[in-house]
Parts: C-alpha cells; structure tokens; sequence
C-alpha cells in the first residue's frame, strides 16, 4: 500500500463481510421455506427474506466496488484521496440507508419490484450517496498525476451505474412500461456496465500479480468491455421478449443476448493468457486464485448459463422458473461476488502490512465456498428443468410441481452449508488480518515485482 | 496486431453505435401503434392494483410476466384459472392461504383493495405475450380465445 487513505477501503470491506453473512442467513431462511419448514413466516414471510437476500447482495457488492475504488483509484492516479473525512461520511451513510431499507422490509415498507424494492425515499438519499461517492472519486483521479485506463474504465462503470439507477425512479402506471424501464437497471447494471467495474478491479489485479506490461493488459481491457457493450445493451432484448412488447426483441434479443458469452469468454482467456505470460512469483496466491477463478467462473455463470437460456425458443418455456435463479446465482458468484473477494484477499495483506495470503484457511475457503455453490447451482438447475418440464409441458399445477422439486431443496441446503462453511473461513480470515497499520506503508514488497 | 488506440475506437464506437440503436428500438417498442398491452383499459383501479402489487412486494413470492420469485403461483392468468371471486377470498381471507402447507401472508384486504387487484390481474391477463401466454399457465390456455 503507497498511499494511506487506501486503508478506508478496509472499512468499506468489512461492511461487505457483514452483509455477505446476513445475505447468507437469509438465503437459507429461503431455502428451508422451500422445503416445508417456514416457522418464521410470521416475522420473515419468504418475500421479505427474498427482498433482503437480494438487497444485500446488491448493497454490498456496492460497498465492495466502492472500497475496492478507494484502493485501487488513488494508486492509479498517484495521489491521496482528496478527503478521508467524506469516503467515511459516506461509508456510514450508506450503512444507514442500507440498514432502514433492510429494516423496513421486515415491517411491510418497499416498493415490491424486483431487485428495485427500496423505497422512493430512500432512493433520493442513494443518489446523494453515490454523488458524493463520485465526488470523491472523480476528484481524485483528476486531480492524479495520472488518468490510467484501467482507472478511466473503472471509474466510467461506476459513473453509468448511478446514471443507469435514474430510470428505476420514475413511476409508470403500466406495468409492462415498468419492468421494460427496470430492465435497464436490472440488467444494463449487471449484464453491462458493472462487467466494467469487474474489468477495471481484474486488470489491476493481473497488473500487480502478474507483472505483465500495463500497455498489454489495458489494450486487451478495452476490447472485452467493447464486446461487453456491444452485445450487452441491445441484449437487454432478451428480458423483453414475454412481458408484453413488440416481437421486435425476440430477432434483437436472441442475437445479441446470444453473443453475450463472448465477452465472459475473453475475460476467462486474457485472465488466463496474462496468468501464464507473467511472473509466477507473487506471494499472494489466495489473491490470484480468487482473481483467475472470477474470470473462469462468470464465463460458466453469466456466460455458458446465460446462453443455456436466453435464445426465445428455449426461454419461452424456462422465463419465470428456477432455470433463471439457478443462472444468477452462478454469474453473481463468478463475475461479482469473487472479484469483490479477489481485491478484498489482495488487499488486505497490504493494508494490515500482516502477510497471512498463504494460509491453509484461505485455500480451504476458495474450495469449499465454490464446490459447494456449484453444488447448489446444479440442485437449482435440476429443479428448474423439472419444474419447466412438470409445470409447462405437462400442465402440473404449481404448488404439486414444487412438491416434486423438493427434494432438490434438501440438496441445494448441503451443499449451501458447505458455501457457509467457506464464507465463513473467509470472514475468520479476514477478521484475523486485524485492523490497518501504518507500517504497512512502509512495507511495500510489490514495487519490486512489477517495477 | 491491434494497438490500443484502435480498441478504445473499438469499445467506444461501439457503445455509441448499440446504445443508440437502442434507444431508437425502445421508441419503436413504446410508439401506440405497438402497443399489445391495451394501454387504453388501464382504469384507475388497475393503476390502483398495481400500486397494492407493489407496496405488499406480491413479486417477491409469485411471478407476473414471468417476473417475480417464483415461490408462489404464476398470476399472469389467475383470473382465468381461479376466477375472480376465488381471487378476492384469497387476499380477503383472516387466514393464510396454504395450498400444499405453503403460506402466503394473510392481507385480509377491504372489499375495495380486492377489487383493484382483480381489475389489475383482469387487464395484465389480457395482454399479448408473444406466445408466452400459452406456455405460462397451461391450466388456463383451453380458455385462451384465438
């Protein structure tokens, strides 16, 4: 770590590990509903344990592309960040608007749309957020003594996301109006400008692992967020062919949609190809680890399952099932989740200056955590499939279809227990690293690997 | 060999490019005359529905356009499968609905809530799918006019 306001990423980090936990807590209240067992409905009815699981997810994926902001931009731009005292102000913020959403779920108070149930209310003080968030970053790299690309494309995630949070604001008395608008929230965050967030986080990350040449890796970054963008916007298509408008996106949606992949595919070998042209020498092997894994495993989530189910032929049967859940929960984990751990394990022995990056704990924790979502995702993708084929093609009634998939619930529960279990090594892990040091300043091994 | 100036041209000229299709195919999909949604029945009791949708988060259990949780029922064609007083003793009932032994909140809606929520899934019942309205309820296509 060269400057020492990247030590308030450290805070921004650890929100993430808390919310991560309470995500998971409620995921499983979730899953045994599924199976039968819902004593807690009066006090966290399934919508509310939903719109909480999602949320937090949400929220604190946020939090970690904000921290890992404050890490990465004032090393890129060669400077502190332009005030301490803000990043903090909005850390805290953030937490507060976070935890009265939260809250307010549990008591009836949202707005009931996908992913976009907070409140209108809330929303306006999201925007001040995220404003004084950019404020601060913006700020900072311009003021830099230098504007890398890596930094440029980040930072341009992060300014579309919040641009792209506009449209969920407005209220529309149609609902097929409605979900078209909160489709470009929804899926131009995640099937769009977050893949920038994710390519500026992994291009810094193979910069400082790797050692490979800035020029090499920063010219291939633009090409994957070109593909991004180019089969990503017009892939909105694919969220529009069921809900009520015109025909148009079914030729739109199933093109472009159906090229999605390849941006993933890039992302997996330039990931890959950068690994083994570089240096093999960095110590931070956890780092590297959960940095390749991002990259291979949103290829398999966002990219292979995506398209499993995204041309219309197929998504007429499979739109509206656990098909979709069985997906996103894969690509969340691959291309979001695992890169938010990936700068978190990096950072963190530079930010403590405590060198724990080879521990057994951080190897078991990568292993358990992804065997264990794959082995939820297959549980979730069997379900779908069966109840695809009990509900839609043999015209079974809904509750005696999810009686059937049950058991697949049973299964998704063991190996969920096994994700907790290395979540929950990551976090021991985490918190052992301690609070940040000065003297980390001081230690600085890295400049000699990649100078 | 691409240098990297060509693939800034690369990843900014085709943003440009698919970003402004877009906005030209979002105008074409919103134009009146592509309309399938039939615009012109939304009452304000369907507006009213759909506020009472949103602010109980309905979504978050039961799907609607093949949108939602996936937990409860399909509703894009409940009136057609339920009918509508068997709609409105559900979300009036004291007790919760449990088919199967799984519960949906007990709402216990005034006569005047209920009805909103029938028009609302009445309208969002009548709305052309692309097909989909044929594959999302089976138990209802028998019913559906073609």
């Amino acid at each position: 770590m060269k400057y020492k306001s990247q030590q308030v990423a450290y805070w921004f980090f650890a929100l993430c590990m808390l919310l991560f936990a309470l995500q998971i807590v409620y995921g499983f209240i979730m899953g045994f509903a599924r199976i039968g067992m819902d004593g807690l409905h009066d006090w966290i009815p399934f919508n509310t344990a939903r719109a909480v699981h999602t949320n937090l997810l949400v929220v604190w994926l946020l939090t970690g592309f904000m921290g890992a902001a404050y890490y990465i931009i004032p090393e890129e731009a060669q400077r502190e960040l332009v005030s301490v005292k803000l990043a903090y102000v909005q850390l805290i913020s953030l937490a507060v608007v976070g935890v009265a959403a939260i809250t307010g779920y549990h008591f009836n108070i949202w707005e009931g749309r996908k992913f976009l149930e907070i409140p209108r209310e809330l929303d306006y003080l999201v925007v001040i957020n995220v404003l004084l968030f950019l404020g601060i970053i913006l700020a900072t790299l311009f003021k830099g003594k230098r504007q890398t690309t890596t930094a440029l494309v980040m930072t341009m995630g992060l300014v579309f996301a919040a641009l792209l949070y506009l449209p969920g604001m407005i209220w529309f008395d149609s609902q097929v109006t409605d979900s078209f608008f909160r489709w470009w929230v929804v899926h131009l965050w995640v099937e769009g400008v977050w893949e920038l967030i994710m390519g500026g986080i992994l291009a810094f990350l193979l910069i400082k692992l790797t050692g490979v040449d800035r020029e090499v890796i920063e010219k291939w970054l633009y090409v994957i967020v070109g593909l991004t963008f180019l089969s990503g916007i017009l892939g909105t298509g694919h969220h529009y062919y069921y809900i009520g408008v015109n025909k148009i996106w079914l030729i739109v949606g199933g093109v472009f949609s159906a090229l999605e992949p390849l941006a993933f595919l890039a992302m997996a070998l330039f990931a890959v190809y950068m690994y083994r042209k570089g240096e093999k020498n960095h110590p931070n092997k956890i780092a590297l680890f959960w940095t390749i894994g991002a990259a291979i495993v949103s290829f398999i989530g966002a990219g292979l399952l995506g398209f499993a189910h995204t041309l219309p032929q197929t998504n007429l049967y499979t739109h509206g099932t656990l098909v979709t859940a069985m997906h996103g929960h894969y690509a969340f984990w691959g291309a979001y989740v695992m890169i938010v751990l990936a700068i978190i394990s990096y950072a963190m022995p530079n930010i403590t200056g405590r060198k724990r990056h080879d521990k057994t704990n951080g190897h078991l924790a990568f292993w358990l955590s992804n065997i264990g979502m794959l082995g939820m995702v297959v549980a979730l993708g069997v379900a779908g499939v069966v109840q695809v084929y009990l509900e839609r093609r043999l015209s079974m009634d809904f509750m005696v279809a999810q009686e059937e998939v049950k058991i697949h619930f049973v299964v998704m529960l063991l190996c969920a227990t096994m994700f907790a279990t290395g979540i929950g090594i990551y976090i021991y892990e985490f918190i052992k690293y301690g609070r940040p040091t000065d003297e980390a300043l001081t230690k600085n091994e890295e400049a000699v690997l990649v100078s | 060999m691409l240098s990297k100036s060509q693939a800034r041209t690369f990843f900014l000229g085709g943003t440009v490019v698919t970003f402004l299709i877009f906005i030209g195919l979002t105008i074409y999909s919103m134009a009146p005359s592509n309309d399938q949604s039939n615009h012109q029945n939304i009452t304000e009791q369907v507006i009213k529905g759909k506020h009472i949708w949103e602010t109980n988060n309905c979504m978050g259990c039961h799907a609607i356009l093949g949108e939602g949780g996936y937990y409860a029922p399909e509703l894009t064609k409940v009136i057609d499968r339920k009918g509508a007083p068997m709609v409105k003793a559900i979300l009036q009932s004291p007790i919760p609905w449990a088919p199967n032994g799984r519960k949906m909140v007990a709402y216990e809606m005034n006569d005047e809530d209920a009805e909103a929520m029938v028009e609302y899934l009445k309208w969002i019942g009548e709305i052309d799918l692309n097909g989909f309205e044929r594959i999302v309820s089976p138990l209802a296509k028998d019913k559906i006019k073609d």
